[in-house]
């Protein structure tokens, strides 16, 4: 990739990473992330003409088991640490945009 | 050593093998053994800062319980009565859990990892949760919302990082082990910069269930230890399959112990050990690498053969990893929403729930893990995911087919663990790549999911520790820990 990073790719970053940027940590993230990506041509300009990817270092097959009813966490405990809970369930802000 | 330096040397470690056998055997009472430690930490921990969090109350009853059991002619464990810091990373069930940063700040896990359980059930007694860089995305713990941890031989220095704090309370004998985790160096940097051992394992030979994932491709807990042997009877304790990790290696966990007092005894005849060449060269420091030769050389005395090898894709490890680990992070971060847990923050408009993800994250999340989650998600962006991303994950092939072809000649490969000693506060804060360089000779590894440790092998020219680092094939922890304990055994003639 020879296109460098804009100030307007930050901005769009951060909107799919859901972080509310500052302007001066929009500049500084857009000095940062420019350089840390100059850093990775050496991997993004290298020839890999036929190698695999590796995702994961293992040679991970699906593990199955049986599906037994057990105990799992109980869900005042979890529901105590929550930020906001009615109802046995998670309270949030309004989901869909102007109503 | 400097004048603040507290005072630390192997001769006067009590290690977790001596502790155990003297509780077990009824010599001394694990309540005993823990207040000595606790009163060293009331004497240091202000200067050091090495916990986020001290279990006064539930190590007391603990070690009761040890000695309870003891009294009554039961075993308590092969761990019996030895007092142990967490990463605070690692969950803990009804005990903070912050993973050092504000958006779990006064989080407490309705769980425990399984490490934390099976370090109970061999009659370990915890004592509290360490400081690490924010969600261990760090190599110096200054990225900690709570402050940085100093290094105990030199307070001025960092102690290195992720895993900082865990590293700093064994080498200021807070306690004789400890639990870290190792995503790109996050174990055996910190084990090197403060003097310490410091293991990572085969990836998937130690559960991750309750380790709050950073990369989880690459994240792996290991142990601490003044000692190899002790080293190898923590890893003993924590190892083996553990079904509720899907990655879980499906093996029960290996014998390690003896292996380190062969190594001890017996040396390493055969052993066939190589120095990468690429690990160094350019960029490590003459003191570091002097010490690699001297590791060489008690290795050739106890009957190895010593040469060089070419690991040639290791050069594109720090790039790749700089993709991959971030491409992760951001993913497995996104679940830090203000929802379930965690920090919630109603945005300056306040009405939807993105504006309370987007505030709540901002609010919680410190500068480095903003950065990776930046850099992560741009690297999966529609445009960009095969030129970085799916490029790194082509570089991870090539790094996995050069160490495989050098472990066809060599039985252990041996680099430095860090380019230098421990540098100052601040030293490295500016530029994120000047930060990052520290893990250049640790990420092979990660990437690779071999094993891989560091041994304390004497000092730099500034005094400060220097380690070594022992690299092998999948699940060679044994091997590794036979020619560490040679390594380990020059320090002390």
């Amino acid at each position: 990739m020879s296109s460098r990073l804009t100030r307007q790719d930050v901005v769009h970053v951060a909107k799919l990473a859901r972080l509310a940027l500052t302007d001066s940590e929009i500049d500084a993230f857009t000095a940062d992330l420019a350089g840390i990506l100059e850093h990775a041509q050496d991997v993004s300009s290298l020839d890999t003409t036929g190698v695999m990817a590796t995702a994961h270092p293992l040679p991970l097959v699906n593990v199955l088991r049986a599906d037994v009813v057990r105990p799992s966490v109980s869900r005042d405990e979890v529901l105590a640490m929550a930020p906001m809970a009615e109802a046995d369930r998670f309270r949030v802000p309004r989901i869909l945009g102007d109503a | 050593m400097s004048s603040h330096a507290v005072s630390l040397s192997v001769g006067h470690v009590d290690t977790a093998a001596a502790i155990a056998s003297d509780v077990r055997a009824g010599t001394r009472s694990a309540v005993s053994v823990l207040e000595q430690h606790f009163s060293r930490i009331d004497a240091h921990e202000a200067d050091i800062h090495a916990f986020n969090h001290l279990m006064r109350d539930e190590a007391m009853a603990s070690a009761v319980a040890v000695d309870a059991a003891v009294a009554s002619g039961r075993d308590p464990g092969v761990l019996a009565g030895v007092p142990i810091a967490l990463k605070d990373n690692m969950c803990t069930q009804g005990i903070p859990t912050t993973c050092s940063s504000k958006i779990l700040e006064g989080w407490c896990p309705p769980y425990n990892a399984t490490v934390v359980d099976r370090l109970a059930a061999a009659g370990a007694v915890a004592i509290g949760k360490t400081n690490l860089d924010e969600f261990a995305m760090g190599s110096s713990t200054e990225n900690s919302a709570f402050g940085p941890t100093k290094n105990p031989h030199d307070l001025a220095k960092v102690p290195g990082g992720s895993s900082g704090g865990s590293a700093a309370a064994v080498a200021a004998g807070f306690s004789p082990v400890s639990l870290g985790s190792d995503t790109g160096g996050s174990i055996r940097q910190p084990a090197a910069l403060c003097g310490i051992v410091g293991v990572k394992p085969t990836y998937g030979l130690v559960s991750r269930y309750g380790l709050i994932a950073f990369a989880s491709s690459l994240d792996q807990i290991g142990p601490f230890a003044h000692t190899v042997e002790d080293a190898a009877l923590l890893l003993e304790a924590i190892a083996g399959h553990c079904d509720r990790d899907s990655t879980s290696i499906p093996q029960p966990a290996p014998s390690l112990v003896a292996s380190a007092r062969a190594g001890a005894i017996d040396g390493v005849a055969g052993l066939r050990v190589g120095i990468v060449n690429e690990l160094s060269a350019e960029g490590i420091s003459a003191d570091v690498l002097a010490r690699v030769e001297v590791a060489a050389q008690r290795l050739r005395e106890a009957g190895a053969t010593v040469g060089h090898v070419s690991v040639p894709s290791t050069i594109y490890g720090l790039s790749a990893y700089y993709l991959i680990a971030p491409a992760e992070c951001s993913s497995n971060l996104s679940r830090y929403d203000g929802v379930r847990y965690g920090l919630r923050v109603n945005g300056e408009k306040g009405e939807t729930i993105e504006d309370m993800m987007a505030a709540s994250r901002s609010a919680g999340f410190g500068a480095e893990v903003k950065r990776r989650i930046m850099l992560g998600t741009y690297a999966l962006s529609a445009g960009y995911f095969d030129a970085y991303y799916g490029q790194a994950l082509k570089v991870r092939t090539l790094i996995i087919n050069d160490f495989a072809r050098a472990y066809q000649q060599f039985d252990v490969l041996l680099t430095p663990t860090s380019p230098t000693t421990a540098f100052a506060f601040g030293d490295r804060t500016a530029d994120p790549m000047t930060m990052y360089i520290n893990d250049v000779c640790t990420i092979p590894s990660n990437l690779s999911g071999e094993p891989a440790l560091s041994v304390p092998c004497g000092v730099g020219d500034d005094g400060m520790p220097v380690g070594v680092q022992l690299l092998g094939p999948a699940l060679s922890e044994a091997t590794l820990f036979r020619a560490a304990a040679v390594i380990e055994k020059g320090n002390r003639s």
